[in-house]
């Protein structure tokens, strides 16, 4: 069977900071499907929570500094806003060449995710995922091949998976 | 789509930072030079029209619980049904049908590796297919938010 799934590689943490708390993670658990539309969001967690508005301010800084949190944000939705050809980019790039390459790919204004991610060989071939997104499946193409330009000849071979249908969407889950 | 000027300026302008302050919105309507109540009800608006997918924390993958992304290639013929199964796990927040042999994708989140591996493999038992496992090794993207060009 072709799997990794007994052992998934786990992402590089931050720098050996402490994990998460009972009180973070409860604030993830209250805001995974977003921030209440109040004069005072931060206090109406607050309260739900038992504890000062300060508290959760500082908390969210500090899991903002640590980069547990990327953004505090209003998320579009790519696909209702007409960006509807989401095309997810594989490559075969070579595994010395990722780490100065991946950044390179990742910096391109229409790449929404940039990750490196196992090969399984020989069915799966490869490392490199870009997310592209596009109103038309040409201009999916177009950037592909900008991509694909950049890579050069460490480009060891590429797929582009256009996505036919979401089946399933929703914010992050935590189960608390 | 028919957005007005402050629907276009919210969704650009806050995909990055969104004022970690007693009255966030209030400080979002100084800077576009509208209302408090204005801003909440675009919001509220954009927020049940889907456009935006809700106001709030982005976190980085991996930093809480594990997760990964995984593909199986289904027989078009049971295509329905096992995607129908996949979907049913809470674990399961994306599910995405894509033009590929591997034509069923989905991100599966667990409280932990050992879980997410149980989780894995269940799937594996109650569909009788196998699963390529593609976790993150590394995340690249520079997030820079994204331009929605307005046309």
């Amino acid at each position: 069977m072709n799997r990794a799934t007994s052992q998934p590689t786990p992402a590089s943490r931050p720098d050996d900071e402490a994990p998460i708390d009972a009180l973070d993670r409860a604030l993830i658990v209250a805001t995974q499907t977003g921030l209440p539309l109040v004069p005072e969001p931060y206090h109406a967690l607050a309260g739900e929570l038992g504890v000062d508005a300060r508290e959760v301010m500082d908390r969210l800084r500090r899991m903002q500094e640590r980069g547990i949190i990327r953004r505090i944000a209003a998320v579009p939705n790519h696909y209702r806003l007409g960006f509807t050809h989401n095309g997810m980019s594989v490559w075969n790039v070579p595994d010395e060449r990722i780490g100065e390459l991946g950044p390179r790919v990742g910096a391109l204004d229409f790449v929404s995710h940039c990750y490196h991610r196992p090969r399984h060989p020989p069915d799966w071939p490869y490392n490199l995922f870009a997310m592209v997104h596009a109103d038309s499946r040409e201009e999916a193409e177009r950037k592909v091949r900008i991509i694909s330009e950049l890579l050069g000849p460490d480009d060891l071979g590429h797929e582009v998976l256009f996505s036919r249908r979401i089946l399933k969407k929703t914010g992050l889950r935590l189960t608390a | 789509m028919d957005l007005s000027p402050l629907e276009k300026h919210l969704l650009n302008d806050f995909q990055h930072h969104l004022p970690l302050s007693t009255q966030p919105y209030a400080d979002m309507a100084a800077q576009l030079g509208v209302s408090e109540a204005e801003v909440l009800s675009a919001l509220a608006r954009l927020h049940e029209q889907g456009l935006v997918s809700r106001v709030g924390a982005v976190f980085r993958p991996h930093s809480i619980g594990a997760s990964t992304l995984a593909a199986m290639a289904v027989p078009p013929e049971r295509l329905e049904a096992v995607a129908g199964l996949i979907n049913d796990y809470p674990n399961v927040n994306h599910n995405y049908e894509r033009e590929h042999e591997y034509n069923l994708w989905f991100v599966v989140t667990a409280r932990d590796e050992d879980e997410l591996c149980a989780v894995l493999e269940d799937m594996e038992a109650r569909t009788g297919m196998p699963i390529l496992a593609l976790p993150l090794i590394e995340d690249y993207h520079i997030d820079l938010g994204f331009d929605l060009r307005w046309t």
